[in-house]
């Protein structure tokens, strides 16, 4: 569809080892479609009637146009930026602390008894 | 009927270890098991807007310890990323997991084969949060959630495909459990899910060198079922292969009350886990010094033990075995022998009295009442000749495990154990015996030598057992030479 779509892979260059993509190259991967839409949805458990899929598939289009702007410029050597902050080593001592009751645990669900969060049946039996 | 020898096994196990901390990966909530549904939850375990995760360092400390003692490369710089995926019992959506940079990377588990050792090449060991529990049959409309276990500090550890039989997979488990009990940085108890494995399995014809297509079975709760589940899965891969039928890539469960595997889900319809850093994590670094420091504080493991015990103190490779076992059971072990160098004595009492005792009261050796210095000073006594084994180990040792605070020797002599073995008492109940007994005595000059152990018998019933028997024979030989 848009041939400009494609990554310049030859600039990544993943930090440490890995597989890491940045947002960028993983959204160039894809062509905005109604294929996509349903993967996506699907990944999400969400359900659009045909306009919305529409709306959203159009949304899409847009989001990745914009990040895809970053492909213009020349990163070569740059290493993705991960954190937004500097800071390593943010740990914790290993203390039982900051549970909350289980009332309160359960307030906000939308279904629960007095014990457990409750879903929809996940298996089928 | 299918010809199973034109076959191989190719096996590579994912084994989920719940690190032993006090609190969770990334927030303050118990881990205790057993707790009653979601009262082991913090807003950051249950995912709620604005909260914000940090890392446990003890976790770091423990996946490290797993990393040295399986040979892994140590990763210096790490990062948290977010596999993200639907479902009920992961509250954020997403499970927090070091899949782009595993803390250990490479390295070995040396298991035991009837050949002798050999090495399981281990791809990765990382770090990752649990997930929550669903039950699906409390409730017959909806499926309940408890969120106790989410965001417990798991480490996962992943082989190679190297393992070729049932056999070894069971060999491999249980070495693994092993070493993480050795460390001390998980219980290793497979029911209560605190070590957990699922079998990626393949088959393919002898002499192919690509792997055939692979099933993953899970819900391999004990040591021995990962060994049923990959002979049952074997064979069923073999027959598919056999008739010409195609080998579906699928992960199946293992039905435990059957023995065999049925479909759970078809892996056709490829999760997409859309992998990116976790923001909300700052990185960590490890520094060489602080790995050396986990490096020296490693435990002697199982393996080396057993290399010890034979060497050093001559014990049989099977009471070496059995006494690395536990790493708390060879550490009471080594502290009797801290005091007594009768080494196969110490072994005996530990196999012996102090695992029958623990059997009978179901307990670890931590429950055991009586500090390892007085089984050595209870070796001493039967080493000095003050008791016989059969008295220190039935009478003494119940009574000193009533008292466990008194001194065996006090023990012993309140209760008239300490046996005679100064001439002076034993000989006049041997010239009485004798004197009793005078046809056997004549009988026993004129070659009948068997009668020694009837007048030993005697003279020990005289002394209501408490003749030293060897010092007792010892004067009959030479009072009947006469």
């Amino acid at each position: 569809m848009r041939q400009d779509l494609r990554c310049h892979k030859s600039s990544f260059r993943p930090c440490n080892s890995g597989f890491l993509l940045r947002a960028s190259d993983y959204l160039c991967f894809m062509e905005v479609n109604d294929k996509l839409v349903d993967k996506l949805a699907r990944l999400s458990r969400l359900q659009f009637s045909e306009t919305e899929k529409a709306e959203i598939k159009n949304d899409l289009q847009r989001m990745i146009g914009f990040v895809e702007k970053l492909n213009e410029l020349d990163l070569e050597g740059v290493q993705p930026l991960l954190h937004m902050s500097e800071e390593v080593n943010v740990l914790r001592e290993d203390e039982v602390k900051g549970s909350v009751t289980r009332e309160e645990a359960l307030k906000n669900a939308p279904a629960h008894d007095d014990q457990f969060f409750k879903v929809p049946k996940v298996i089928k039996k | 009927m299918t010809d199973y020898s034109k076959y191989e096994i190719v096996v590579g196990l994912e084994v989920h270890a719940q690190l032993q901390t006090n609190s969770k990966l990334f927030c303050g909530d118990s881990i205790a098991f057993g707790a009653e549904p979601n009262t082991h939850v913090s807003p950051i375990t249950l995912g709620h807007p604005g909260t914000l995760p940090k890392m446990n360092r003890k976790a770091i400390e423990y996946a490290i310890k797993m990393g040295l003692a399986c040979h892994c490369e140590i990763e210096r710089y790490n990062y948290f990323a977010r596999k993200n995926y639907f479902y009920p019992d992961l509250p954020k959506g997403y499970q927090v997991s070091q899949h782009t940079t595993p803390v250990c990377k490479g390295g070995y588990v040396t298991i035991d084969t009837p050949e002798g050792g050999r090495n399981i090449r281990l791809n990765r060991i990382h770090m990752e949060e649990d997930a929550g529990k669903s039950i699906h049959d409390a409730d017959p409309e909806n499926t309940c959630v408890d969120y106790n276990r989410a965001g417990t500090a798991l480490i996962e550890i992943v082989t190679e495909p190297d393992i070729t039989s049932a056999e070894e997979a069971f060999a491999y488990v249980s070495e693994i459990r092993k070493l993480v009990r050795y460390l001390e940085i998980c219980d290793g108890n497979m029911e209560e899910g605190s070590l957990r494995c699922d079998a990626n399995i393949s088959v393919r014809l002898k002499g192919e060198s690509r792997l055939g297509t692979k099933v993953e079975v899970k819900n391999l709760n004990s040591i021995r079922n990962v060994k049923r589940a990959i002979e049952f899965e074997a064979k069923r891969l073999m027959d598919l292969l056999d008739k010409g039928e195609p080998v579906i890539q699928q992960t199946r469960s293992f039905d435990a009350n059957n023995g065999t595997t049925f479909a759970t889900r078809e892996k056709e319809d490829a999760d997409d886990y859309r992998y990116f850093p976790e923001p909300d994590l700052a990185p960590f670094h490890l520094q060489d010094e602080f790995i050396e420091r986990l490096k020296q504080g490693l435990p002697v493991l199982h393996k080396e033990r057993i290399k010890n015990y034979s060497s050093q103190y001559q014990l049989s490779a099977y009471d070496a075995g059995v006494l690395t076992e536990e790493k708390a059971l060879a550490d009471f072990f080594e502290k009797i022998i801290e005091h007594t160098k009768n080494y196969k004595a110490a072994a005996n009492w530990m196999l012996g009295p102090v695992k029958s005792w623990l059997n009978e009261n179901n307990k670890e050796i931590g429950g055991f009442p009586l500090q390892p210095e007085k089984i050595a000073a209870v070796i001493k006594l039967t080493d000095e000749g003050k008791l016989s084994f059969s008295v220190a180990s039935t009478k003494l040792f119940s009574s000193l495990l009533n008292q466990p605070s008194k001194e065996p020797l006090q023990i012993a002599e309140e209760e008239n154990l300490v046996q005679q073995s100064d001439v002076s008492s034993i000989e006049p109940l041997i010239d009485a015996v004798l004197e009793k007994l005078a046809d056997k005595v004549t009988a026993y000059k004129k070659g009948k030598k068997g009668l020694i152990s009837l007048f030993v018998g005697e003279v020990m019933k005289q002394s209501k057992g408490k003749a030293d028997p060897k010092v007792t024979n010892e004067l009959l030989l030479k009072k009947l030479k006469s």
